[in-house]
């Protein structure tokens, strides 16, 4: 075997009394593509950041090429020859700018002449992308260009700086299938070039495609690594999931009359139509990785689209909301996705936070009536175990867990006739999310409730149900007690569709 | 301990400030403390006061606002207009003047929320549109009965009693003729202005849009129609303003109004730092407006030249900025 570019021993980091890595040790090879795997919050974040120079470490070495790596900042990693591609596309470039000028930001800033040569910059960065085997105008403006030849973009400028070690961090959490497809092609292009290449994923299907070998991360520490060929797959899976599946023990309610009818729906021109019902009762988990549609029917179902073909219906009435207002009032609730951005308010307490929705029910006519707000609020927190010192802090001194119950007791206040929970688990530790799955379970009587997950641990934990979404078509139903789970993976992963 | 003081000091440093300024001019300025020197601040004070209340209704819904002092010198020409040339009674000239603040808002609104211009700018262009407005009608020259029209017409009309006595008339309270007008409408509107933002839903809900406008639209708010509603209170309560001004005055003077905008805007953001709220606030925006007038007073009083006022506003605004955003944010890391 080759030496590795990339030692990493013992590494350990923790944030507070929060151990987070708990001593990694993780080599990489150069050519070689090595996938770590992991569930939300199993640490590997974390381990980038720690890589690319971004945290410091708590214990534990790092030699690079042989020689110890422990870099200063960011910009020091890169110098180094260790460039790393984050999550966020739009961090990675400048959607003002066009790509010419986006694939040479590093030379602008890297001093020289004090005027632009358009024409030599141009001259570079045409060669730059023939490299990478980019084929798009290097004159558009970035704003003007689809996620994946951003990301492209962003992963080419780093390629530009002929690093040892690439990392990237979930490059395709939003990309489409053919979109991925041809960052996998540039992937490939990398390793027969001898690049080192971390690839952190929890994605069956880019994990298929791409994987040399496997290193499979939870709570923190290394929980199984493959490299036999052909690579175990089924065994990575349970190294990432553990045994907490098991741990959960759902009575699967006997569904009661149907409440929610969805008929043909079709959530985009291209996509096939399909029904689902959910009942009385019930909880459903919708899952799908991001791109499979399952963020658009909760936004239809909330009245913030409309499907492109189909029909609603809610206890037999027709349904079509033409916004939250109207779905608000025939009884449908979301709590949706990405909390920070789309239902905290910052400036707010709890009790206003969690009672926004609803706010004419508490008080006469226009007047607010504090203490009616807060009597609620104290209910709700009591109920869902919120740790607080009362229902007049602010938002902000809560943690992610504790944020995310009021966010879901705000829709549990009034009683739902459809409850949709867009990723409530979304940046949870494990115990709020014990708390608020058993809670959703225990008031379930009354609604229909719909789960979208991309995780499915946490759909076993908390359906009845577990439908699967792959690219805007449903592609099959698993009841719980009776899961087969490699055929729920591959149906995630949507490995028969593509085969 | 030292949490508990930082604390504190956020929360009634401001106010003990106010309280120190006032017992310090009492002592220091033989006549500063009585009631027709208090009235006098209060009179200062009233006009700005109630375009910051207005601004502070913008800044709340996380926009802004850069045209209420025009609309405010556009209400005063109006009205001279309207009585003086038109020789419209007071009711109408005062009608026409509210309509126009609320169109203004309105198209302010239309301009923010449906065009999708950034509210500073388009609060600036109209802010330029609305002080070239005012001008074209009478060919730049200020409004007076007697004034020769363009077309060598002399304009008969006056301003009405009715009018005047908006801004001029002085009601009883401890002596004789102490409170004017302007003075009851700032604190009327303060108290409707506290009132709505504090304590209605439609209050916490504007406050939700301009913390998370995104979220406030997910749990069903009608974000847009706040947001047009917000700048049609900015307009009108500018437009109130300038018929106060106007009726002051007694004339539709073209020069007059000049520091509305920067003095209200100021007032709205010291008013952040009162009680700690660090966000705009009606009861913070009255204080703030009382404590500049407060202050210029004292120093005029203590003989103070008139050309240091924009410094001494300057720099009360600087320290209460640093006060609220600083501080605060110190304060929010402790919490943490």
């Amino acid at each position: 075997m080759e030496a590795n570019v990339l030692d990493v021993n013992g590494l350990q980091k923790s944030f507070g009394r929060n151990h987070v890595l708990r001593g990694i040790d993780i080599a990489l090879a150069p050519g070689t593509v090595t996938v770590l795997m992991g569930a939300n919050g199993a640490g590997k974040s974390t381990l980038v950041k720690v890589i690319c120079g971004h945290h410091g470490s708590d214990g534990g070495t790092m030699r690079l090429d042989g020689r110890p790596f422990a870099p200063a900042d960011a910009a020091d990693a890169i110098k180094r020859g260790v460039v790393t591609v984050h999550q966020s596309i739009d961090d990675g470039v400048i959607s003002d700018l066009d790509v010419a000028n986006n694939l040479m930001l590093d030379r602008l800033v890297g001093g020289g002449a004090l005027f632009v040569r358009e024409r030599r910059l141009r001259a570079a960065a045409a060669e730059v992308a023939a490299r990478m085997g980019l084929e798009i105008d290097l004159r558009a403006r970035v704003s003007e260009l689809s996620v994946a030849d951003r990301q492209m973009i962003a992963i080419a400028r780093a390629m530009a700086r002929a690093p040892e070690v690439l990392i990237l961090d979930e490059p395709t959490s939003s990309l489409s299938a053919t979109e991925a497809d041809r960052l996998f092609a540039l992937i490939d292009r990398l390793r027969d070039q001898g690049v080192a290449i971390l690839y952190i994923s929890h994605r069956m299907s880019d994990i298929r495609r791409i994987a040399d070998r496997i290193v499979v991360m939870r709570d923190g520490a290394i929980s199984g690594r493959f490299d036999t060929t052909p690579l175990d797959y089924e065994a990575a899976v349970t190294a990432m999931l553990g045994h907490r599946m098991t741990d959960v023990d759902i009575a699967p309610a006997a569904p009661g009359a149907p409440v929610l009818e969805l008929n043909g729906l079709r959530l985009w021109h291209h996509a096939p139509a399909f029904d689902l019902v959910a009942h009385d009762g019930e909880v459903v988990a919708m899952v799908g990785l991001l791109g499979s549609g399952k963020s658009r029917l909760a936004e239809i179902l909330f009245g913030l689209r409309t499907p492109v073909a189909g029909r609603m219906r809610i206890d037999g009435a027709a349904y079509r909301p033409d916004g939250a207002g109207e779905a608000k009032a025939r009884g449908v609730h979301l709590s949706p996705k990405d909390r920070g951005s789309n239902a905290v308010i910052p400036a707010f307490d709890i009790a206003d936070n969690m009672t926004l929705p609803f706010l004419g029910a508490f008080g006469a006519g226009p007047l607010l009536s504090g203490r009616a707000q807060v009597a609620s609020a104290d209910d709700m927190i009591d109920r869902l175990g919120i740790v607080c010192q009362s229902a007049r802090d602010g938002i902000d001194t809560l943690s992610g867990g504790n944020q995310q119950k009021v966010m879901i007791a705000r829709w549990l206040l009034r009683d739902a006739r459809v409850l949709l929970l867009d990723e409530p688990f979304q940046g949870v530790d494990i115990g709020a999310r014990r708390d608020i799955g058993r809670h959703i379970r225990d008031t379930a009587k009354g609604r229909a409730t719909l789960v979208f997950l991309a995780e499915i641990d946490e759909a076993l934990e908390i359906a009845d149900r577990v439908v699967v979404l792959h690219e805007g078509r449903m592609v099959s139903e698993h009841r719980a007690g009776q899961i087969d789970l490699s055929a729920l993976v591959s149906d995630i992963s949507g490995a028969e569709v593509r085969a | 301990m030292t949490d508990r003081l930082l604390d504190l000091a956020i929360r009634y440093g401001f106010l003990a400030l106010l309280a120190g300024l006032l017992v310090y001019f009492s002592v220091a300025a033989p006549g500063f403390f009585g009631p027709l020197s208090a009235a006098f601040v209060l009179q200062s004070v009233a006009i700005t006061g109630i375009l910051a209340l207005g601004v502070t209704c913008t800044l709340v819904v996380g926009g802004f606002d850069l045209s209420i002092g025009a609309v405010a010198t556009s209400a005063l020409m109006l009205s001279a207009y309207s009585m003086v040339i038109l020789e419209h009674p007071a009711i109408v000239a005062v009608a026409l003047c509210l309509l126009m603040g609320a169109g203004v808002g309105f198209i302010n609104g239309i301009l923010i929320v449906k065009c999708r211009v950034p509210d500073l700018l388009a609060t600036l262009g109209m802010m330029f549109l609305l002080i070239g407005l005012q001008r074209i009608p009478t060919q730049g020259n200020s409004i007076a009965t007697g004034m020769t029209l363009s077309d060598g017409r002399v304009a008969e009309g006056t301003f009405s009693p009715a009018f005047l006595w908006l801004g001029r008339h002085r009601f009883d309270l401890f002596i004789d003729r102490l409170l004017p007008m302007p003075v009851v409408v700032f604190v009327v509107i303060a108290v409707l202005i506290w009132l709505f933002l504090g304590f209605t839903r439609h209050g916490r809900l504007m406050y939700a849009i301009g913390s998370n406008a995104r979220a406030a639209a997910l749990v069903g708010t009608p974000v847009e129609r706040y947001r047009i509603a917000a700048y049609m209170i900015s307009g009108v309560t500018a437009s109130v303003g300038g018929i106060l001004l106007a009726a002051r005055l007694g004339r539709g003077d073209i020069a007059s109004g000049n520091n509305l905008l920067l003095d209200s805007v100021a007032a709205a953001l010291i008013g952040f730092a009162v009680l700690g709220a660090a966000r705009p606030n009606a009861f913070g925006t009255a204080m703030g407006a009382l404590f500049v007038g407060i202050l210029l007073q004292g120093m005029t009083m203590m003989n103070a030249p008139y050309y240091t006022q924009d410094f001494v506003k300057g720099a009360v605004l600087v320290a209460a900025l640093v006060f609220t955003f600083y501080l605060s944010a110190r304060r929010g890391r402790a919490g943490q």
